[in-house]
């Protein structure tokens, strides 16, 4: 069955059978603010035009879409790139902390926190909170904090306090129950910039929202033109789901790209579409990595940002009902696809990006003679540490 | 049997342990040497990886827990002889996920064949508990349901419209831990609850020491104490230390209301 896409959840904060507000009742009455005033500035036009403006003058939207000559020669087949690498801090992630720090201003809170993985969206959100003059608290795994320093410096030399999480694996999922935790503390005067399409609702809507200027930036750089696929890298999907939500509908066919890291057979992996069962995780019903009693596993993946064991409730929606679809490639392989990239292109992109291009290249046979739209989601400066032990060998 | 817990001159002491701490075999004594110090029932949390609502205290005892394999099934071996032991009312606390992942009814019947009297789910707020109020009514448990300081009026009556078994008041902001002194909005929680219905109102989170609890007991039914407890397991040398200084504890706060 092909179902629509949905305008935003229902009345319950669910796509289909996915999303809720599995949350503690401390944040319940935030979480309805929340929902209030993000209806109220959506439908605002003067919020709009703020929001517009922030992101044509600081970010740099419009980003490029670039076709890629000497890549799609290489493949066969015809690749366009969004180059969201090319927005301000070198992630999509920045398009989200400004309009939830920018919602957060106009709701009169005094403070952000933020939870990052690979550093970008806590960089994005470091960013924002600078920019826009609120005080600023990112919660990070110990284990992140030692493989993404270049990141740890830029947000603390953004004035923001990096807290390290040494909970669990010391990993993203560690670092979004801290600061969900530190958000039930501080509830009445902070505002949680949630990084992804996760958590209860309304965030995964929000950031969607907040999201969507990817994709609809495309339909209107690509004119009359329609790519056959749109391809994504999904860790928590918001990258993804910025791409695919103007585009379902349109007759592209979306793949969303997830880290298969060792090996789906090795179970270590980050796959909770291809691999994972429905679940409660961070306040919503998603597809996840759990046991048999519900408890969480461990993900897996070469790029922290695609390392975490759940994903937003609209992708689990987007599966059930076919409007995407969802595969893997490897951690060697996402290698190969940053070293493909600035080969034939000249850009280097983040690892987590890298999964969405290595795709591509494996499934060239598949895709020969069809236009390929490539999210390209950020940039693979932050990645350099374990790109140099791949090329010398020691990954 | 949660509900006869509750009288007019009787202030409820609920501590709190995860279940397995520090072995499935020591576990129910613990539970034994806080009943003889005057415990009227207990809140067992079966552990889970991530427990959001959850301090560092309760957080490190539910990974130990997990790492001394105490899964779900270990975990209801406890409740049943806590409850077969002490004959004291067992009400289970888990997160969301495993309630859903074995199964409302499943999960429900389990914890009724092993003896528990009701369930409290931290992450389950008023709209998403229907389900679980019916499968919990079908096993004969009852169910806890949350108020906090944040709550509006509206959300009370919602609450107390679904006749929980008892009604955990959050007594302070913020996740389970040891504070050092109370903020005291618990009194304004309290009187608002009061408002609405005589349903009994039990205070937790950031309640430790006989002072905070009696305090906490002068606008509530009862109060459950947690870190404060789970702390002294983690810290004992001895699973006898341990059993030997929870019995001083709980008498202690049993004294003080």
């Amino acid at each position: 069955m092909n179902a629509q896409k949905l305008d935003r959840p229902d009345a319950t904060g669910r796509f289909g059978d996915f999303g809720g507000r599995f949350a503690p009742e401390t944040l319940m009455s935030a979480l309805d603010e929340l929902e209030k005033a993000f209806i109220d500035a959506w439908d605002d036009v003067g919020f709009r035009a703020e929001l517009d403006r922030w992101l044509t003058e600081y970010v740099g939207r419009p980003t490029p879409l670039h076709a890629a000559p000497r890549l799609s020669e290489e493949l066969g087949v015809e690749v366009l790139l969004k180059r969201e690498d090319l927005a301000h801090t070198g992630a999509h992630k920045i398009n989200n902390a400004i309009g939830q720090v920018l919602l957060a201003r106009r709701m009169g809170k005094e403070r952000i926190i933020a939870e990052t993985g690979a550093g970008q969206h806590g960089v994005a959100t470091a960013t924002a909170a600078a920019a826009l003059g609120l005080e600023c608290h990112v919660y990070m795994g110990e284990v992140d904090i030692q493989r993404q320093a270049l990141n740890v410096a830029r947000m603390r030399l953004l004035g923001t306090e990096v807290v390290p999480v040494t909970s669990g694996a010391g990993t993203l999922k560690d670092a979004v129950n801290e600061a969900m935790r530190e958000w039930v503390r501080t509830v009445e005067t902070t505002h949680y910039v949630i990084g992804s399409v996760v958590g209860p609702h309304p965030f995964p809507w929000i950031v969607r929202q907040f999201q969507r200027v990817i994709g609809d930036e495309c339909l209107s750089q690509l004119g009359e033109r329609r790519p056959d696929v749109v391809v994504a890298c999904v860790g928590g999907g918001s990258n993804a789901m910025g791409i695919f939500y103007p585009f379902a509908g349109t007759g592209a066919e979306l793949v969303g790209v997830e880290a298969a890291g060792e090996g789906i057979g090795t179970g270590r992996h980050g796959a909770s579409l291809g691999a994972g069962t429905p679940g409660i995780l961070h306040g919503a019903r998603t597809y996840m990595l759990q046991d048999e009693d519900g408890q969480v596993e461990e993900a897996h993946s070469v790029s922290a940002g695609l390392d975490y064991p759940g994903v937003g409730p609209e992708h689990a929606y987007f599966l059930e009902a076919g409007l995407a679809r969802y595969v893997s490639v490897t951690d060697a392989e996402a290698l190969e696809g940053v070293a493909l990239l600035a080969r034939t292109e000249g850009i280097i992109p983040a690892l987590e990006s890298a999964h969405a291009v290595a795709w591509v290249a494996k499934a060239r046979d598949e895709l020969a003679g069809r236009t390929v739209l490539i999210n390209l989601s950020g940039r693979g400066d932050k990645d350099m540490g374990t790109i140099i032990e791949w090329m010398e060998g020691r990954l | 049997m949660i509900r006869s817990m509750f009288g007019p001159d009787h202030k409820v002491l609920l501590p709190y342990m995860t279940a397995g701490l520090p072995n499935e075999e020591v576990s129910p004594d613990l539970f034994a040497a806080m009943a003889d110090a005057g415990a009227d029932g207990f809140e067992i949390g079966i552990p889970y990886s991530d427990p959001l609502m959850d301090g560092p205290v309760i957080q490190k005892a539910s990974q130990e827990a997990l790492e001394a394999g105490i899964d779900v099934d270990a975990a209801l071996r406890v409740v049943e002889k806590v409850a077969h032991r002490t004959g004291l009312p067992c009400l289970a606390m888990t997160y969301a996920n495993v309630v859903f992942r074995i199964g409302l009814e499943a999960f429900c019947a389990r914890l009724a064949s092993a003896g528990a009297q009701g369930v409290i789910v931290p992450d389950l707020p008023v709209e998403e508990a229907e389900p679980v109020l019916g499968a919990a009514a079908a096993s004969g448990l009852g169910v806890v349901l949350f108020v906090a300081p944040t709550t509006g009026e509206d959300r009370i009556r919602a609450v107390a419209a679904r006749d929980p078994a008892f009604i955990y008041g959050v007594a302070e902001l913020g996740v389970t831990g040891e504070r050092e002194k109370s903020s005291g909005r618990a009194v304004e929680l309290s009187r608002r609850v009061r408002a609405v219905t005589d349903i009994p109102l039990v205070l937790g989170v950031g309640i430790s020491t006989p002072e905070q609890a009696a305090e906490a007991a002068r606008v509530a039914d009862g109060v459950i104490v947690g870190s404060a407890l789970v702390r002294r397991v983690l810290e004992a040398a001895s699973p006898e230390n341990a059993a030997k200084s929870l019995n001083e504890a709980v008498r202690d706060l049993r004294a003080a209301l």
